[in-house]
């Protein structure tokens, strides 16, 4: 009990975020109504997104001090388990264009960045699958994380700023200032967001495990 | 190190390589408009500087490594190349401006010399990010090919951010708007600078 108490609450907590998200009531705002909903299960999945990616580049700093096979795995399954919520991310959010904007995919700034940096990380999966000698590989993949990490951060935190979009929360659309104010939104948006990356989190470890696994019964 | 002056004929290689696309997209196109003539330009430089960097360590051998290895210490080679390609990369982009304004003439009320600061700050980011990135795929032992998929993400951003401050010298802002993205790209040089210099030497001892 004491070791899976935080993924009960992982589960928990997206269970009823699922059904609270879905049921109470929110504020009406302008162009937003009720896809406003949306806000609790597009932007946890960039949150989760974001924690596993600094997993992996933690361990990639690890793994090349330490040289263990052990931390460069860790590394590449965060990033396994990143990938998957930035395309959910990518998924949730265009759905929700397509009713609010009336495409799926518009080419907003937004958009196009979080795009670029989910290409990121499967360059970093390309380049894994190219090099065969695995210490060579865990070397070189860790260096390549390392170096596009600071990128992502610029491409999903910096330029989004310089750019005009009509993404909730810039350039006066109604966003996070308006619903900031709604405690109710935030009884629930919170939980959300832990309980999302409480289960990204759990992915990660369960990918990691089956892992070591497999590569124990192969040798 | 400064002495890969050496593999001048990889300078000149590039050079024709620039002059005869202006060429080819002149024959092509004859006239451009204001917002194509700025992005043909970045276009044109985009792979002409990978071609020009991506020399740097992809097409020096095993041994000519190793030779280098035992001679210098991996901070300074990876600062000598970056500077070498910097250097590199802004005369290549000043002749291919020069030639390309000559081909295509500078739209109208363009501020030329904010054109090119545009073209000197984005040819140094192209030189910085692919010098690492040349780095690690020529470690990859893969070639041309991992280096295309590698840069193309990590030079995007920097891209985006020069067409904008291209664009905004082509129209002929004034400069103060101007000065922020000057500042960003800076900014993000020194970070990728920084950034190589304390995992090239991870990347450089086998």
């Amino acid at each position: 009990m004491r070791k899976t108490w935080w993924k009960i609450l992982g589960a928990v907590l997206v269970i009823y975020t699922t059904i609270a998200g879905l049921l109470l009531g929110v504020p009406h705002l302008n162009i937003l109504n009720e896809t406003i909903r949306n806000l609790y299960f597009h932007v946890p999945m960039w949150f989760a997104m974001i924690v596993l990616f600094t997993i992996s580049v933690v361990y990639s700093v690890i793994s090349l001090s330490s040289k263990k096979e052990i931390d460069d795995i860790r590394a590449v399954e965060a990033v396994n388990a990143g990938i998957i919520f930035g395309i959910l991310g990518l998924i949730t959010g265009a759905v929700w264009a397509k009713f609010t904007w009336g495409q799926f995919w518009s080419f907003d700034p937004k958009q196009n960045f979080a795009a670029i940096s989910i290409l990121l990380y499967f360059a970093y999966l390309v380049l894994r699958n190219a090099i065969d000698e695995e210490q060579k590989r865990a070397k070189i993949s860790a260096i390549y994380n390392i170096f596009a990490f600071p990128m992502m951060v610029v491409l999903l935190f910096v330029l989004p700023r310089l750019q005009s979009s009509l993404h909730p929360g810039n350039g006066g659309n109604p966003g996070f200032n308006s619903y900031d104010l709604d405690s109710r939104m935030r009884m629930v948006f919170y939980p959300a967001c832990l309980g999302w990356i409480l289960i990204g989190y759990w992915i990660y470890t369960i990918r990691f495990r089956t892992r070591v696994l497999e590569n124990k019964s192969n040798l | 190190m400064l002495l890969e002056w050496r593999n001048k004929y990889a300078l000149n290689g590039v050079l024709l390589y620039v002059v005869s696309t202006v060429f080819v997209c002149y024959l092509s196109f004859v006239t451009v408009e204001k917002l194509t003539w700025n992005a043909l330009f970045w276009i044109i430089m985009l792979f002409a500087s990978i071609n020009a960097v991506a020399k740097s360590f992809l097409q020096e051998s095993k041994g000519r490594h190793l030779y280098i290895y035992t001679l210098v210490s991996p901070i300074s080679l990876i600062i000598a190349k970056t500077v070498y390609n910097s250097l590199l990369m802004i005369v290549l982009t000043i002749i291919a401006l020069l030639f390309y304004s000559m081909v295509f003439e500078f739209p109208e009320g363009t501020d030329v010399l904010m054109y090119l600061v545009a073209a000197i700050v984005g040819s140094l980011s192209f030189a910085t990010i692919f010098t690492m990135v040349s780095a690690i795929a020529s470690k990859a032992g893969n070639g041309g090919m991992l280096m295309a998929i590698l840069s193309f993400p990590i030079i995007i951003p920097v891209l985006i951010v020069l067409v904008k401050l291209a664009k905004n010298a082509i129209d002929g802002l004034d400069r103060s708007v101007s000065l922020d993205d000057v500042g960003l790209l800076l900014l993000i040089n020194a970070m990728v600078m920084g950034v190589s210099l304390i995992l090239f030497p991870y990347l450089w001892r086998d």
